[in-house]
C-alpha cells in the first residue's frame, strides 16, 4: 500500500516545529507501525534528508519507549497495544496519517517525535518505592498474599510508564500513572506501611511537575496500551484522602 | 598472563561464605568517599546500583534510555528460577547448581555456578519485599512453573512479565537512592569509552545523546552492565538499541573477551515474515509447560494443521527426548525445529517453522486457564501473525536470543582490568555455553544484589587506588580518540545507510556463525565480515552532526562496534573444534546428531586478547575444574 504521512519535524527543544508530509510506498500489511517508519527513514537517508527521530527501544509493548499519537490517538488507533505493536493491516491503501509526539507542558520536545518523560522518573524518585534494605529480606513465604490481591497489585504493576496518559488527557494528568503504583504497592502488605507517605509524596512531586489533575473524562484508560482502569484512580483518590487525614 | 579466577578453596558449599568473610571492608564512614559508575540499568546495574547506593558510595548511573526502567530486562517474560523447594518437588541448591552446569554443557565454573544458585533464594525474598506481585496460589504461598532442563518446578513468575516486575523492584530501589542523592542518574547517556589510568579503571567518556556532549566521569571503579550483544545478528530478541559498545571499548583497552561463540537461540520465537522484518519476538519457554511441539511426518504436507490427524504428526521432541519432553534445554530444542525444517517438514508460507500447539491443554486445563497462564503471550501472537493461537496452533522457530559470552572475570566478577566489574548478561561467568530458562534474571540480580556489595568492597578496601582528576592526559585521549572516531562516521559521507550493513552483517552472522557452524563457513565468514567491515568505512552514510540528538550516529558506532566483535565470535567459533551447548559445530556430532564435546581438548574457558583490528587475537586459557561433579555426556532423553 502507499501512504501519505504528515509527521511532526521539530529540530530541537528551542526550534519550532512544523507538520512535513511524507509519502511512502511499499507498505506490507504485516509490518509494523515502526518498520514503515524504517522505511521512511531509509528513503529519507537515500535522498540525504534527515531521518524522523522517534523513541523506540524492546518493540515489544514493554519497554515504554514508543510514543507515538497517531491520528489524534496515543499509540494509533488499536485498543491495548503500544505503537511498536500496531501493524499495518490496520490501514489502507492510500491513507493519510498523521503522527505527532506526545503533547504535554511537562513532556518537552527533544526532537521530532520525541519527548523528555524524566518528571515520571522524578515522581518515582519521590515515593514510588518501598524500603527495604538489601540483604534482609526475610523468608517471601512468611507473609501471604491471597492470589486476587496478588493479581489486582499486578494489573496495577503492568504500567510501562510510557506516558500516553498524560498525553491523552486533556488536562495533562499523569493521575493514572501514579495511581497505578499506588495501587500496586499500597494492596501489597509490604507495601502497606508507607503507604500514606508514598502517595502523598508521589502527589506533591507530581503537582510541582506541572501535571494536571483528573477531572473523570476517562481518555487515559482508553489510551492505556495495558489497559489500566481509573478505579486505581479511585483507589488513589482514597489513598490520598486517608494520607491527608490521618 | 595467566588467569586466575580466584575462586576460594574449600568445599563448594562454604567458599561463597567464607569469602565474605576473609574480604577485606570498607568501613562506613569511608564509603562515602569512594566513587562507583554503573553502567547500564538492567537487573544487574539497577540492582547494583541501587545495593551500592544503599551502603553509602557515591554511585553515578547511565543508560541509553530515557528512563532507567525501560532497560531490556523489562522485557524478560517466562521467570526467574531459585531453589527454594517451595513445591517439595526434590529442589535444592545442589540441583539448581547440578541442573545450570550441566545445562551449560560444563562449560561454566563450579564455584561461580554453585553461589549464583545458593543466592538464588535470596533473590526472591528480596524482590517480594521491594513488592514484585509475583503469581501467588489460592492459599496465599508463591507459584512455580516449569522451564526447560529441569525436572522440578521452580520458576517463579509474573505473568509473562517476570522481568518487567523484577525490573521495576529494582528500578524503584534505585529511585529511592536517586531520591536521596545517592545516586546520580544519567539517562540517555551512552558509555563511548573506558579510562584507564596506572592499570586501572579510572572513568568513562559518555555522550549525552540530547546535546551531543562529550562528558568526563571519573570514579574509583567502573561496573559495565550493558547487557548482551545478540544484536550482532540484526534479527535477534534483542531490543534495538541493546549493543556491545561498552564492553567492546573496553575489551580494545584490555578486558579479555571470554567464549564469544557462545550464543543462545531460543527455539520458540515467530518466525520472520519479510526483508523488512527489524526484530524478532520470542514466545516464553514456559509455553513449553502447555504446548507440544510437532511437524507433519511427511515432508512438504501442505494441509492446515487441524486437518493434520493424529497419527500423521510427529512430536519430535517428546519422541527423542521422552524423559524432558518439550521441556528439553534450549539449544536441543532449537537444533531439533532447524532439523526437522532442513528436512522439508517445516510449517507455514516458508516452512522455516514449527507448530507449538495447545489444544491438547486446552482441552483438558480450559481455555480459561490457559488464558490466565500465558494470556499476554497470546495476545502478542495475535497482534504480530494476525492468527488465534487458542484455535490454530502457533508457528514458530529458533531466534538469536542470548549471549553466555562476555568479559572476563574473576569470581568477584573483576575484568582483567583492575577496577573494572561486569555484571549480568555483559560477563562471560555463569551460564558455560548454554544458558538454561529463566536463570538469566536470576545472574543478573544476584550480581548486583547480593555479589559486587561484597566483592567491589574486597577491592577498595585493597587500597592502591591514586588520586587522579578528569584533566589527566588518560581522559582527555579519551575523548579525543571519540571525538575523532565519530568525526570519520560522519565524514564518510557514503552511499548506504548504517541499518544496510547491519543487515548485511547479520546475515552473514545467521548463515555462518549460528546454530550450525562449519570449518568451511567460519573461515568464508571472517572474509566476508573483513569485506562488509571495510566497505562500511568507506561506504557507510551518517546524516546529521555530532552536536544533536542523532540517532543514526548513535546506531553507526553500535554497528562499528558489531562489525570487529563479529569477527572475534567467528575465530572463536572456528578455534573450537567440538560442539558444545550453543555452539554446534557440525563436523562434531554424534550420530544421532547430538552435540559431540571434547572434554579432553576444550573444557577451558577461551578469553581473548585484542591485538588490533583484523589481526589474529591472542587466546588465553582458563582451564576448568570440576571437583563435585562429573563431566559426563549431556542427555535429556
Ligand atoms: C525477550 C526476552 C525475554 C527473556 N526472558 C527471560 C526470562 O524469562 N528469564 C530469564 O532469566 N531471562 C530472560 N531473558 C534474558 C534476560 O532478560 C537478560 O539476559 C537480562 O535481563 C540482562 O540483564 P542485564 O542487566 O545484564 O542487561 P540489560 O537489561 O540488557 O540492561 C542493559 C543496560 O545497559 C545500558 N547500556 C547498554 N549499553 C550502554 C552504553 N554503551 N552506555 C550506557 N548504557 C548502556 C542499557 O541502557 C540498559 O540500561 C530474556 C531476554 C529477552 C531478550
Ligand atoms: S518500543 Fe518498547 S514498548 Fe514500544
Amino acid at each position: 500500500m502507499n501512504l501519505t504521512l504528515h509527521i511532526w519535524r521539530q529540530k530541537d527543544a528551542r526550534t519550532k516545529g512544523k507538520f512535513v508530509i511524507y509519502k511512502v510506498e511499499n507498505v506490507h500489511e504485516e509490518m509494523s507501525f515502526l518498520e514503515m517508519l524504517d522505511i521512511l527513514n531509509e528513503q529519507l537517508i537515500a535522498k540525504n534528508e534527515d531521518p524522523v527521530a522517534f523513541d523506540h527501544d524492546c518493540r515489544e509493548g514493554i519497554c515504554g519507549c514508543c510514543s507515538l499519537y497517531i491520528n489524534g490517538r496515543a499509540h494509533g488507533p488499536k485498543r491495548g497495544i503500544t505503537v511498536c505493536q500496531l501493524h499495518m493491516r490496520h490501514f489502507k491503501d492510500g491513507d493519510s496519517i498523521w503522527i505527532e509526539p506526545w503533547r504535554a507542558r511537562p513532556f518537552p520536545v527533544l526532537k521530532d517525535l520525541i519527548v523528555d518523560r524524566a518528571p515520571l522518573d522524578r515522581i518515582m524518585q519521590a515515593g514510588g518505592y518501598i524500603s527495604a534494605r538489601i540483604g534482609s529480606a526475610q523468608d517471601a513465604n512468611t507473609i501471604l498474599i491471597d492470589h486476587d490481591t496478588a493479581e489486582s497489585s499486578m494489573d496495577a504493576a503492568a504500567c510501562i510508564g510510557c506516558g500516553a496518559c498524560v498525553a491523552s488527557c486533556k488536562n495533562a494528568s499523569a493521575m493514572l500513572f501514579v495511581a497505578a503504583k499506588v495501587s500496586h504497592l499500597g494492596q501489597l502488605p509490604q507495601g502497606k506501611l508507607e503507604r500514606e507517605k508514598r502517595v502523598l509524596a508521589m502527589i506533591a512531586q507530581m503537582d510541582k511537575e506541572g501535571f494536571g489533575g483528573c477531572t473523570n473524562t476517562k481518555a487515559c484508560e482508553a489510551e492505556c496500551p495495558k489497559e489500566i482502569k481509573i478505579t486505581h484512580i479511585a483507589r488513589l483518590n482514597r489513598e490520598f484522602l486517608r494520607a491527608s487525614v490521618v | 598472563m595467566t588467569l586466575d579466577s580466584k575462586i576460594p578453596s574449600g568445599p563448594l558449599a562454604e567458599k561463597w561464605t567464607k569469602h565474605r568473610a576473609e574480604l577485606k571492608l570498607v568501613n562506613a564512614a569511608n564509603k562515602r568517599k569512594y566513587h562507583v559508575i554503573v553502567v547500564g540499568t538492567g537487573l544487574a546495574g539497577a540492582s547494583a546500583a541501587a545495593s551500592l547506593g544503599e551502603l553509602g558510595y557515591n554511585v553515578t548511573a547511565f543508560c541509553y534510555q530515557d528512563s532507567a526502567r525501560r532497560a531490556h530486562s523489562i522485557a524478560a517474560q517466562g521467570g526467574i528460577n531459585a531453589a527454594k523447594n517451595y513445591q517439595n518437588d526434590g529442589d535444592s541448591v545442589y540441583r539448581l547448581f547440578y541442573d545450570t552446569i550441566k545445562g551449560g554443557d560444563y562449560r561454566a565454573r563450579e564455584g561461580n555456578v554453585y553461589r549464583l544458585a545458593e543466592l538464588s533464594n535470596n533473590i526472591i525474598d528480596q524482590s517480594v519485599a521491594l513488592g514484585v506481585p509475583f503469581a501467588r496460589e489460592y492459599g496465599g504461598y508463591l507459584d512455580n512453573r516449569s522451564f526447560g532442563g529441569a525436572q522440578v518446578s521452580r520458576t517463579f513468575y509474573a505473568r509473562g512479565q517476570t522481568g518487567q516486575q523484577l525490573l521495576l523492584g529494582a528500578y524503584s530501589a534505585l529511585s529511592h537512592q536517586v531520591g536521596l542523592g545517592q545516586v546520580q542518574m544519567n539517562s540517555r547517556h551512552e558509555m563511548v569509552e573506558l579510562v584507564v589510568i596506572n592499570g586501572r579503571a579510572r572513568g568513562i567518556i559518555a555522550r549525552d545523546m540530547v546535546t551531543g556532549e562529550l562528558k568526563r566521569f571519573i570514579a574509583d571503579a567502573v561496573l559495565l552492565c550493558t547487557g548482551g550483544y545478540g544484536n550482532v545478528y540484526y534479527l535477534s530478541t534483542n531490543a534495538k538499541g541493546c549493543n556491545t559498545t561498552a564492553i567492546w571499548r573496553a575489551h580494545k583497552k584490555g578486558a579479555l573477551f571470554a567464549n564469544p561463540c557462545y550464543v543462545q537461540i531460543h527455539p520458540t520465537c515467530i518466525p520472520v515474515s519479510g526483508d523488512h522484518q527489524s526484530k524478532l519476538t520470542l514466545m516464553s519457554e514456559s509455553l513449553r509447560n502447555d504446548g507440544r511441539v510437532w511437524v507433519p511426518k511427511k515432508a512438504g504436507d501442505n494441509r492446515p494443521a487441524g486437518d493434520i490427524p493424529e497419527e500423521e504428526r510427529d512430536y519430535f521432541l517428546e519422541r527423542k527426548y521422552p524423559s524432558f519432553g518439550n521441556l528439553v534445554p534450549r539449544d536441543v530444542a532449537s537444533r531439533n525445529s532447524k532439523m526437522v525444517c532442513d528436512e522439508g517438514r517445516g510449517v507455514g508460507s516458508s516452512r522455516q517453522a514449527v507448530y507449538l500447539d495447545f489444544r491438547d491443554s486446552i482441552n483438558r486445563l480450559g481455555k480459561d486457564k490457559i488464558e490466565e497462564r500465558y494470556g499476554n503471550l497470546f495476545q502478542m501472537y495475535e497482534q504480530i501473525t494476525a492468527e488465534n493461537p487458542y484455535s490454530v496452533p502457533m508457528r514458530i522457530y529458533p531466534a538469536i536470543h542470548y549471549t553466555m559470552g562476555g568479559l572476563w572475570v574473576d569470581y568477584n566478577l573483576m575484568s582483567t582490568i583492575p577496577g573494572l566489574f561486569v555484571l549480568g548478561e555483559a560477563n562471560f561467568s555463569d551460564h558455560g555455553a548454554n544458558r538454561l530458562g529463566a536463570s538469566a534474571l536470576m545472574q543478573g540480580l544476584a550480581d548486583g544484589y547480593f555479589v559486587i556489595p561484597y566483592t567491589l568492597g574486597g577491592y577498595l578496601a585493597s587500597g592502591g587506588i591514586d588520586k587522579t582528576t578528569t584533566e589527566h592526559e588518560a581522559f582527555v585521549e579519551a575523548e579525543n580518540s571519540v571525538k575523532s572516531l565519530v568525526d570519520k562516521l560522519l565524514n564518510i559521507k557514503g552511499k548506504e545507510s548504517v541499518d544496510y550493513y547491519h543487515k548485511k552483517l547479520g546475515k552473514i552472522m545467521w548463515n555462518k556463525v549460528g546454530m550450525a557452524r562449519n570449518e568451511n563457513g567460519l573461515k568464508e565468514a571472517i572474509q566476508e565480515i573483513r569485506a562488509v567491515r571495510d566497505e562500511f568505512w568507506q561506504n557507510v552514510k551518517v546524516l546529521g552532526s555530532a552536536d544533536e540528538l542523532n540517532q543514526s550516529l548513535e546506531k553507526a558506532g553500535r554497528v562499528a562496534d558489531f562489525m570487529e566483535l563479529a569477527e572475534l565470535m567467528t575465530v572463536d567459533a572456528l578455534h573450537r573444534k567440538e560442539s558444545c551447548g550453543g555452539h554446534f559445530r557440525e563436523e562434531y556430532q554424534t550420530e544421532e546428531g547430538e552435540a559431540l564435546r571434547d572434554d579432553e581438548n576444550y573444557a577451558y574457558v577461551a578469553a581473548w586478547e585484542f591485538a588490533g583490528v583484523g589481526k589474529e587475537p591472542v587466546m588465553h586459557k582458563e582451564n576448568l575444574m570440576y571437583e563435585n561433579i562429573q563431566l559426563s555426556k549431556r542427555s535429556y532423553k
